[in-house]
């Protein structure tokens, strides 16, 4: 039993940082129609960006503290984030307004390629790490309650902690503020919203601002636990499953199909496994968003697909 | 009161119109004045909707200007139009369809919002006094249109009538100086379409809105406007009160075809 509670804990814990990554193609999806295919070089960019600014920023001022060092790199990298959204809103989206999805799913996929060469250009392709101070060593709880203890890994946790705040406060941002409003209009209708006086272009560099926010917090967490490194991009493609299950229009779905694919992966990687062979928790998301895909194609929480005719 | 008929607010001046090769709108001039209801009417294809979207700035018209409150618009675009107080409804209702009700109709305040986006993500003081105030502006035209009932629903459950309903809200809250209306009454049963007449008129008559209208009923026009443009096949063959226009030999013939 306690075995079991273990691999759930970190299957929750994973799916959080799924939950986070999910959430940033979730947001652009919503506000722009657009399938945000650059989420992984954005995340790998920002990793970067924060990897290499923590090294060069202390170099430049002379700083000898680590933490004041971190949280200046952090807001360096941050304003670079918002650079590149109000970059992508000037020089691509702004040109293909009320053009097909698969026109702006093929640009997204260029400013891919052009995020991940220019990250790698500016800041090298070597492997960096990020080194934040998270604690990495594990830590026993509840031993009264389970035998032998639960065993945590503390870095895990803290991660899953940064993530439910973070999604937690965008959730509240959304639901809440008049900005957040507009941006669920412009999500719904982007005539409409013009008509009664949303400005498209600032709605469009706010989602890409936040979902830079989300992708170097996300860029972050991942690399002080892997490591800087190109296959960061791919991160992304690990919360493609997580939004086919909760839907893409949907904030709580993305959330919870992170959950569920965390656990999901955890559990049938530890039962399963041993069964029908190892290396489950590669593909087992993904066979899981193909039944979805085949039963229930809008996702758990998305707005189903009725079209009057 | 302020149902006074004033000067000029609108002025449009020979506006052409063309997708491609397909002429939508030829030459056409018409002006609208303050606190006036002015119907656009037409048969299918005529070019109302054209129109209005000219004027909305949805479309740019290839020759012509718009003159709004004595300031030429060469190029207008949504937009600006919501910015110098046009607002206006879809035939095809463009409700955000996930919103609840009260929601579409917040959206409508807008441009009215002046505390800025750190505010509100703090929901600091003034950004909440403000959200404040807005909802009780919003509660005021859910009262005026008698939706209270389904103010928390989704838009997209509701019927059709009353989506139309909301929608007249959402352009309402703008509070404008000129409400454009596409097709208000279309699709509509007889009660719908009364309660419909009832608000466009009330709401020309309490906050002296001025009204563009677009319809493709030629009888409940009549009864409501104060003055008449009538478009077929993209130009203009009647212009003037409604029994002026009925009795246009060019717009009888247009309405019920040649030999009358």
């Amino acid at each position: 039993m306690g075995f079991f509670v273990e691999t759930l804990i970190g299957g929750l814990m994973a799916g959080m940082l799924y939950s986070l990554v999910a959430l940033g193609f979730v947001l652009i999806f919503k506000a722009s129609g657009v399938f945000n295919f650059a989420q992984g070089a954005m995340v790998l960019f920002a990793a970067l960006a924060m990897a290499r600014f923590a090294v060069w920023i202390p170099g430049w001022l002379g700083i000898d503290n680590a933490l004041l060092g971190n949280i200046l790199a952090f807001l360096a990298a941050g304003g670079l984030m918002f650079a590149v959204a109000w970059l992508i809103e000037r020089l691509v989206l702004r040109h293909l307004v009320n053009q097909e999805g698969a026109t702006l799913l093929m640009a997204t996929l260029g400013i891919a390629y052009i995020l991940e060469g220019l990250g790698t250009s500016i800041f090298g392709s070597d492997i960096y790490k990020i080194d934040i101070g998270m604690p990495k060593d594990p830590v026993m709880i509840l031993e009264g309650t389970f035998e032998g203890g639960l065993l945590i890994n503390k870095e895990d946790f803290v991660a899953a902690l940064i993530a439910a705040v973070l999604v937690g406060l965008l959730t509240l941002f959304f639901q809440k503020t008049s900005t957040g409003r507009a941006l669920r209009a412009v999500a719904d209708d982007h005539q409409a919203a013009q008509s009664i006086g949303i400005p498209l272009n600032r709605i469009w560099v706010i989602v890409w601002c936040v979902a830079g926010v989300v992708a170097l917090v996300a860029g972050v967490i991942w690399g002080s636990k892997l490591g800087v490194q190109f296959s960061l991009a791919t991160v992304a493609l690990r919360a493609l499953p997580v939004v086919i299950l909760g839907g893409l229009t949907s904030v709580p779905g993305a959330i919870l199909g992170g959950l569920i694919i965390g656990v999901g992966e955890k559990l049938s990687e530890v039962y399963l496994g041993p069964h029908i062979g190892g290396g489950i928790e590669i593909w087992f998301s993904y066979q899981l968003a193909l039944v979805f895909l085949l039963f229930r194609p809008q996702g758990l929480f998305g707005e189903k697909i009725i079209d009057r005719v | 009161m302020s149902r006074e008929i004033g000067e000029v607010i609108l002025d449009l001046k020979n506006v052409s119109l063309a997708f491609g090769g397909v002429k939508a709108l030829t030459d056409i001039s018409f002006d609208v004045r303050e606190h006036e209801i002015r119907a656009i009417i037409g048969p299918n294809g005529a070019g109302k909707s054209s129109m209005l979207n000219v004027i909305n700035g949805v479309y740019r018209p290839q020759q012509g200007e718009i003159v709004l409150r004595g300031r030429r618009f060469a190029r207008m675009n949504p937009y600006k139009a919501a910015q110098a107080g046009i607002s206006r409804t879809f035939q095809n209702i463009a409700l955000f369809k996930g919103m609840s009700v009260i929601d579409n109709i917040m959206t409508g305040r807008n441009l009215k919002i002046r505390t800025n986006l750190l505010l509100q993500a703090l929901w600091w003081g003034p950004a909440r006094r403000e959200e404040l105030a807005h909802r009780a502006k919003v509660e005021e035209v859910i009262d005026f249109l008698e939706i209270q009932h389904i103010r928390k629903t989704p838009v997209g459950r509701l019927p059709y009538g009353l989506q139309k309903r909301v929608d007249l809200g959402r352009a309402l809250a703008m509070e404008p100086s000129i409400l454009l209306l596409d097709e208000p009454m279309a699709g509509m049963n007889v009660e719908e379409k009364q309660d419909m007449c009832r608000f466009i008129l009330d709401v020309n008559d309490q906050f002296g809105t001025t009204i563009v209208l677009i319809e493709h009923d030629m009888g409940v026009v009549m009864d409501i406007s104060d003055r008449v443009v009538v478009l077929d096949y993209g130009k203009k063959i009647g212009d003037g009160d409604p029994d002026a226009v009925r009795s246009n030999p060019e717009v009888v013939s247009a309405y019920l075809g040649a030999g009358h």
